[in-house]
């Protein structure tokens, strides 16, 4: 009964939603008709609550008589991992994907700030009509609420590579990024339709593309960290096509944050951050479409139908279809106001997004190029790591070579000298960094490079702090207080890139690994530890076996015992690993137990990784998560006008 | 040699004595994807065909192979599907292409619209340099 109330709900919520979009359209010049967009727009978020809430009740009690529940859980799942599993299947994420879209509609028809009555009712019907999008697409290809007939005794559980804390937290957070992209996308849309983009419009759009550019940011960094910890390889970054699915939307919104900074404070490149609102969610219906078409082979594709597939390719087009037709139409029209030097705050900024530009559209044809080959008859090719590290990663490294000055420029007219004569400590530590790592090295060019970059990132961002900071009147205390909140959240941003490019660098160009085959007792020297296999035995989890073996580790510091598992889930054929990790000051030592050795006398093979500086990546990751919640907290902490 | 020591080796490939070649042949385990999984390195793989592609890696440098020879080899056991840099030819080309066109042509566009500004804009006051 609850399930039928949800899939009613649901059905309402997109009747809700086409009405939110048709009265939004006829709303812009009347204002009773734009007020019933925004009734309309907050119920068919409450709908959209009610539907969700009662498919996660159907997690809950493990009601396997709806099919999705059945296909995706089992009773033996702890509680927290049935309630994560209604998000961590197809169903239930395009479900979570609908809630999210129409949330984000009534947070836009409750929150109208300082837009015009056209732009706000235009906006709201655009995201009506996504939001009733994709609940068309949810209800017709992937009905979460759908029966089965008899209903099994017991569900085929969650693939338990997922069951997992990082894994609960990644797709919803994902999907508030690429969600929150349709936001940017509805008020570009407006704009158009408006024929007026200025610095309110862009004023109303900044804090969307925060927000999702810092869920993106966090969602990556999760599913990254996850697969450090979990897929037993050391990797966390592998250019896969399902990570690049999520980083294409991450690069555009990336360079949508920055250029709507410019469009707000000085009304230019306004047609340009239009343009970008609309890549963004293209890029953000691309990535669904990669995740869930299986299209391509990736270690994500456990989602796999080419209908849907299709269908969300047929919603892409329309997306992109209209919003490059409106673009080609109306953008032209778009008053082009003040211009600025050569060298400025303004052209900085300009520099940043043609980067973040380029490589978004490299990232796209690597991608999607063994796809075009395949489909032309061409047979199989791989496109992989070694493509995107000599195209994408020099971009990157000449964007941080930049990035330094933009924040010491003036809008307008820029001192291009003297910034570089305040930055040139960070110059002269860069410098240092690469003379040094090369002669350590002996001349292993690329990592001393990428190392430099990273600290010059680092020490530019301190000097432009302390500059700032220096500005203000009376004694340190006070100059901390009345440091603008934007200058921090500008600052851990940045800083953050710094230490997340240190961290890359260190972990790609010189971690080590060694296979070993191990009996209990026998010890081997690894990274300049001696590290002990004691035991291995087996443990029971609550719906799972385990074999565990203890490490015991002398070197940095005092002796510590680690302990890396297999796990064996009735549910799935394949065993998955749970490594043991180590971190001490210069890495993580990351230990993944193989198998037992047939014949061996009781041999065990273990694989040892030393990833140096690898808790650099994520402590980066965050610090830019933290830098975007900051900067909506300053958005929001400003005086309205 | 016994059974046990062969799958050992499997696992764990005798390493190259000389430290320069077996960085080398890391640096090859890392382009090579593996036949049988999903989207893996021959580095990175657990399975048993990984391993022994490993083991091909290091004999091909011990004798005497340069990584380019080493690369075709497996191209022409594989096919190019075994390769996670695309070898440059007629169908990779658009690929090799793209990005510097991507370069060049945002280049362009860059430069082409602060020109059409720079005419439009009428010449900066003192006044509006400030901050």
């Amino acid at each position: 009964m609850i399930v039928e109330v949800g899939a009613f709900a649901a059905v309402l919520a997109l009747m809700l939603s086409l009405a939110q979009g048709v009265l939004g359209l006829f709303g812009a010049k009347r204002e009773s008709r734009a007020d019933a967009a925004k009734a309309t727009a907050q119920a068919a978020a409450a709908l959209s609550v009610l539907a969700f809430g009662c498919l996660v009740w159907a997690f809950a009690v493990s009601d396997f008589s709806v099919s999705t529940v059945a296909a995706n859980s089992h009773t033996d799942k702890p509680f927290v991992y049935k309630i994560a599993g209604t998000w961590g299947n197809h169903e239930g994420s395009m479900l979570l994907w609908c809630l999210v879209s129409a949330m984000f509609g009534a947070i836009m028809a409750s929150v109208r700030g300082a837009q015009s009555l056209g732009l706000w009712s235009r906006a709201l019907a655009v995201q009506g009509f996504v939001t009733a999008g994709a609940f068309i697409y949810t209800l017709l290809l992937s009905n979460p609420f759908a029966r089965l007939d008899p209903a099994p005794m017991q569900g085929a559980g969650l693939n338990p590579l997922l069951q997992d804390p990082a894994l609960a937290a990644h797709p919803p957070m994902l999907y508030l990024g690429y969600v929150g992209m349709s936001v940017p996308f509805s008020l570009a849309l407006a704009a158009l339709l408006e024929g007026k983009a200025d610095q309110a419009w862009a004023r109303a759009l900044r804090p969307w593309t925060l927000a999702a550019w810092t869920c993106l940011t966090l969602g990556i960094a999760l599913g990254s960290y996850w697969a450090y910890y979990e897929l037993g390889w050391g990797g966390w970054w592998f250019w896969d096509p399902v990570e690049n699915a999520s980083f294409m939307p991450w690069l555009i919104a990336c360079a949508l944050v920055h250029s709507a900074i410019v469009t707000e404070r000085r009304g230019s490149l306004a047609t340009w951050t239009i343009l970008l609102s609309i890549l963004g969610f293209g890029m953000a219906l691309l990535g669904t479409f990669l995740v869930r078409s299986g299209v391509l082979t990736s270690v994500h594709a456990f989602a796999v139908d080419p209908q849907r597939g299709i269908a969300v390719l047929v919603l892409l087009a329309v997306a992109l279809g209209i919003g490059f037709t409106l673009y080609a139409w109306r953008a032209p029209k778009l008053a082009q106001p003040s211009g600025f030097a050569a060298v400025s705050r303004e052209s900085m900024l300009v520099w940043n997004n043609y980067g973040l530009a380029v490589a978004t559209g490299i990232v796209l044809i690597g991608t999607l190029y063994p796809l075009l080959v395949e489909a032309l008859g061409g047979g199989l090719i791989s496109v992989g790591p070694p493509f995107f590290n000599m195209t994408v990663a020099p971009i990157l490294a000449a964007l941080f070579l930049l990035l330094p000055f933009g924040p010491m420029m003036t809008w307008r007219v820029g001192d291009f000298g003297g910034a570089a004569k305040r930055l040139a400590p960070a110059i002269v530590l860069g410098l240092i960094t690469l003379i040094a790592t090369l002669t350590l090295t002996q001349g292993r060019g690329w990592p001393a490079l990428g190392l430099s970059i990273g600290v010059w990132l680092v020490a530019g961002g301190l000097i432009y702090l302390w500059n700032r900071i220096q500005r203000g009147e009376g004694n340190t205390l006070r100059k901390l207080a009345v440091l603008p909140l934007a200058v921090w959240s500008m600052s851990a941003a940045h800083l953050g890139a710094g230490v997340l490019t240190i961290g890359a660098v260190a972990e790609t160009g010189f971690r080590t690994e060694q296979a070993f085959a191990l009996k209990p007792g026998e010890g081997v020297v690894f990274a300049g530890r001696q590290v002990t296999l004691l035991e291995v035995g087996d443990v029971d989890g609550p719906n799972y076996a385990a074999t565990r073996a203890n490490f015991r580790v002398d070197g940095l510091r005092d002796a510590q015992v680690v302990s890396a598992e297999r796990r064996f889930y009735p549910t799935s054929p394949m065993p998955t690993t749970e490594v043991g990790i180590l971190p001490s000051w210069d890495g993580d030592l990351y230990i993944a137990l193989g198998e037992e050795i047939r014949g061996g006398d009781g041999a065990w093979t273990v694989r040892f990784y030393h990833n140096p500086l690898v808790q650099l990546i994520f402590l980066g990751a965050l610090m830019m998560g933290v830098g975007g919640v900051l900067s909506l907290i300053s958005i929001a902490r400003r005086p309205r006008t | 040699m016994s059974i046990a020591a062969i799958l050992v080796a499997a696992v764990a490939p005798a390493l190259l004595a000389d430290p320069r070649q077996e960085a080398r042949a890391l640096e090859l385990d890392r382009e090579i994807r593996c036949v049988q999984c999903q989207n893996e390195p021959i580095a990175q793989s657990t399975a048993d065909i990984a391993g022994d592609m490993r083991v091909l890696v290091r004999e091909r440098i011990a004798a005497g192979d340069s990584d380019a020879e080493i690369r075709a080899f497996f191209r022409e056991r594989y096919g190019d599907f075994v390769l996670f840099r695309p070898p440059l030819d007629g169908r990779t080309l658009v690929l090799w292409v793209t990005p510097a066109l991507l370069l060049g042509g945002g280049l362009l566009a860059v430069l082409s619209s602060r020109r059409r500004k720079g005419e439009s804009g009428a010449a900066l006051g003192p006044e509006e340099s400030e901050r």
